[in-house]
C-alpha cells in the first residue's frame, strides 16, 4: 500500500521540466539527481516531497526526451507512484523499469486535489482519495514481472543467471 | 484535414491467401521477434538490428556493469555518437566523453563517431547503418527518425539499452498504426516541418501516442529524403512509437550513395552488394487491407507555414498569426532541420542581407558531411556574410547544454523539435518552432517573419 500527499500537475508534463536536459550527462548519484527533480515546474518540490508521496498528471505525462532521470529523480525522492490520464511511452517504460508504479487512471487523475492524501492499493487495484475510490486496470503481465523483480536490471540479471 | 471514418478501417482484412493483413509495424516486429506474424497489443521479445546511444553511453555502461559481463553481447550492433554536448563544454562533460571513448576501445565498437561527425540520427542515416525493414532501438527519443527509410525506429531508456547490450533483446508491445495520407505537392514556402507541426497541432502532442505512424500519398512520394527525415523525426513530438515512409527509388539511391561513401565503390559492390540490393531484400511494406486505428487525409495545397508557440509543440499557429513577434535569437540545426536542404533554404533567405540589429543567428549543420556540402555550395559563406555564427555539427543548444543558451526573458525562434519550458537551459525564456526559412527570415527581420515577404 502506497500512501502520501498528491503533487498535481497538468497535461503534457514533459521530461525537461521533470529533469532539465542540461544536467543529463553530468548529474551522478541519487542525491544530485534527486535535487533537480521538477526544477523548472515546481521549485518547491524537491525540498518538500516526502516518502510515499504521489505525482498526479493529466494527459501524456512524461512526454519528450528518453532521459531516464525523468523517472529516477522521482524514485530518488521517494515518490510512491505516478497517476496520470495517459503516459508518454518512454517515460512509462523508464518508470516501470526503475520500479516506479505508473498508473493510468483518468478518473482518479482528475478527481485528486492538490496536496490531499492519496492511497494506492496495488493488490485491490484501487486508488483512494477524498472524493472517492477509483479502480484502475490490471498492469500487463510484462509490467508486473518487471515490478515484481524490482526493476528491469534485476529481471535481466535473473534471466542471465538462469541461462548460465 | 479529413478524418476518414476510422471504423471502416478498424478491422484488418483477409487477403487472398487467407492470412489477415499486417501493418508495417506488425511485419517489422514479427521479423525482429522471429515470428511469422504478431498482432496489435501483443508483447514480443525483439532482437533489433542496431542499438543507438550517444553522450548517455557512459551512464548506460554504469548500468550494464551491474550485469557482471565483460563483453557486450553483440558489439557490431552498437552505434555510438558523441553529439549532444560537443565539443565538451565543461570538465564534467569532457570526463563523460572520456569514459565513452574508453568503453568503445575496450569493447571494440566499430560504429563509433567522434565529436564533430554529427547528430546520431543524421550520421547513422549517412552511414547507411540502418536498412529498410530493420529495427533500431535507441536511447534517444527521436529514433522514430528512421521511418524516413522504412525502418522501425523507437526510443527506449538507458536501462533498456544496457539490457540490450547484455542480452541483444528487449520486449516491445506491437503498436496500433495510424495512416496519414498527404496528397498533392507542398506549396512554395511550405515544408515537411510545417506538415508535421500541422498534424501535431490538429491532433495534439499525444495524438499518435503509442502508435506507429504510416505515411502515404503523392505528397510524401514527392518529398526529398531530407524532408522525409524531418517528417519522420517530428513524429516523436506526436507521441509516436515509430514512423514509416515507404522506401522507394529515392530511398535506395540515397542508401547506395551512402554505402559507397562508407565502403568505397568496389567494396560496396563486391563484398556487400549494393545497398539497393540489400534494401530490396530487407524492405517491408504494409499489406493492402491492413488495420489502422485512424486514417487522416491532408491536401498539400491547404497547408501553410506553421509555427509552434511556447511552451508545447502542439500549441501551433499559422505563421501569419505570430508574425511580428520580436526575437533575440534564431537557431537553425538539430536532427529535425539541420540538413543540406534546410541550410540551403536559410542561405537563400539571408544572401545579400544582414541580420537585424539585436538578433543573432546560430547555424549548426547536422553533420560534418552537411557542413562540407554547405561550404562547397557557398551556403556557409552567405550565412556568415549575413552575420550568422556557425557551430560544431551536433545537437547544439537544442537541449540547453551549451552553444546558444538564451538569457532570461529572451525569445528564440528555432528549427528544432521542442519548445518546452526550460528546454534550451533557461526556464523563463520563450521558444518558437518553425521551418528553417522562417527562422532565417526572422533573424533578418528581428521579428517572426515570412520569408516570402522578404524576397
Amino acid at each position: 500500500m502506497i500512501r502520501g500527499r498528491a503533487w498535481k500537475y497538468g497535461d503534457n508534463v514533459n521530461t525537461d521540466v521533470l529533469f532539465p536536459g542540461k544536467y543529463t550527462y553530468t548529474a551522478k548519484g541519487r542525491d544530485e539527481i534527486a535535487s533537480h527533480a521538477l526544477e523548472d515546474l515546481d521549485p518547491a518540490f524537491a525540498s518538500s516531497v516526502r516518502d510515499g508521496d504521489v505525482i498526479v498528471g493529466g494527459r501524456n505525462f512524461g512526454c519528450g526526451s528518453s532521459r531516464e532521470q525523468a523517472a529516477t529523480c522521482l524514485v530518488y525522492n521517494g515518490v510512491g507512484a505516478v497517476i496520470a490520464e495517459s503516459f508518454a511511452r518512454i517515460f512509462y517504460r523508464n518508470a516501470i523499469n526503475n520500479g516506479l508504479l505508473a498508473i493510468v487512471c483518468p478518473e482518479a487523475a482528475q478527481a485528486i486535489q492538490q496536496q490531499e492524501m492519496v492511497s494506492v492499493d496495488l493488490e485491490r487495484m484501487v486508488i483512494e482519495c477524498e472524493s472517492g475510490c477509483f479502480r484502475f486496470p490490471a498492469l500487463s503481465e510484462t509490467v508486473q514481472e518487471i515490478l515484481e523483480a524490482g526493476g528491469l536490471i534485476e529481471q535481466v540479471r535473473r534471466r542471465l543467471a538462469s541461462i548460465d | 484535414m479529413n478524418n476518414l471514418d476510422s471504423s471502416q478501417n478498424s478491422a484488418g482484412q483477409t487477403n487472398t491467401s487467407g492470412v489477415e493483413a499486417m501493418t508495417f509495424a506488425q511485419k517489422a516486429l514479427a521479423r525482429a521477434g522471429g515470428c511469422d506474424r504478431v498482432d496489435v497489443g501483443e508483447v514480443v521479445d525483439v532482437r533489433p538490428d542496431l542499438v543507438l546511444s550517444h553522450d548517455n553511453t557512459a551512464a548506460i555502461r554504469e548500468i550494464w556493469l551491474q550485469f557482471g559481463q565483460e563483453r557486450v553481447a553483440v558489439p557490431e550492433k552498437l552505434a555510438i555518437t558523441l553529439d549532444h554536448a560537443v565539443p565538451a563544454p565543461t570538465t564534467r562533460h569532457a570526463q563523460n566523453h572520456a569514459e565513452i571513448r574508453e568503453f568503445v576501445q575496450e569493447q571494440g565498437i566499430c560504429h563509433f563517431f567522434e565529436v564533430g561527425r554529427g547528430i546520431c540520427h543524421q550520421v547513422l542515416s549517412e552511414e547507411a547503418l540502418v536498412l529498410p525493414g530493420q529495427v533500431i532501438l535507441g536511447a534517444d527519443s527521436h529514433t522514430p527518425h528512421f521511418g524516413w527509410l522504412g525502418a522501425f525506429g523507437a526510443g527506449v531508456g538507458r536501462s533498456e539499452v544496457a539490457a540490450l547490450w547484455a542480452t541483444g533483446e528487449l520486449w516491445l508491445r506491437v503498436p496500433e498504426s495510424v495512416l496519414i495520407i498527404l496528397e498533392g505537392e507542398l506549396p512554395k514556402g511550405v515544408t515537411a516541418k510545417d506538415f508535421a507541426l500541422r498534424i501535431i497541432g490538429d491532433l495534439g502532442a499525444d495524438g499518435g501516442l503509442y502508435a506507429s505512424i504510416e505515411f502515404s500519398g503523392s505528397g510524401i512520394e514527392a518529398m526529398s529524403v531530407d524532408s522525409r527525415m524531418a517528417l519522420a523525426n517530428m513524429m516523436a513530438e506526436f507521441g509516436a512509437k515509430s514512423s514509416y515512409i515507404r522506401p522507394d527509388d529515392r530511398t535506395r539511391a540515397y542508401l547506395d550513395a551512402a554505402l559507397e561513401r562508407r565502403m568505397g565503390r568496389s567494396d560496396a559492390a563486391g563484398r556487400l552488394g549494393s545497398s539497393s540490393l540489400r534494401a530490396a531484400s530487407t524492405q517491408l511494406f504494409p499489406d493492402d487491407g491492413a488495420a489502422y486505428s485512424a486514417t487522416y487525409r491532408y491536401d498539400a495545397d491547404e497547408l501553410e507555414p506553421t509555427v509552434s508557440c511556447p511552451h508545447t509543440v502542439d500549441n501551433v499557429a499559422p505563421l501569419s498569426a505570430v508574425a511580428g513577434t520580436v526575437v533575440q535569437q534564431a537557431f537553425i540545426g538539430t536532427c529535425t532541420n539541420g540538413r543540406i536542404e534546410d541550410i540551403a533554404e536559410a542561405a537563400e533567405v539571408v544572401r545579400g542581407r544582414q541580420l537585424a540589429a539585436g538578433t543573432r543567428l546560430l547555424v549548426i549543420p547536422a553533420s560534418s558531411l552537411v557542413l562540407q556540402e554547405s561550404m562547397e555550395l557557398g551556403y556557409i559563406q552567405a550565412l556568415v556574410a549575413a552575420g550568422a555564427v556557425i557551430g560544431t555539427p551536433g545537437c547544439g543548444p537544442c537541449m540547453g547544454n551549451h552553444m546558444g543558451v538564451p538569457a532570461t526573458g529572451e525569445v528564440t525562434i528555432s528549427s528544432a523539435n521542442r519548445n518546452f519550458r526550460g528546454r534550451m537551459g533557461t526556464a523563463d525564456a520563450e521558444i518558437y518552432l518553425a521551418n528553417p526559412a522562417v527562422v532565417a527570415a526572422s533573424a533578418v527581420a528581428g521579428r517572426i517573419a515570412d520569408p516570402r515577404d522578404l524576397v
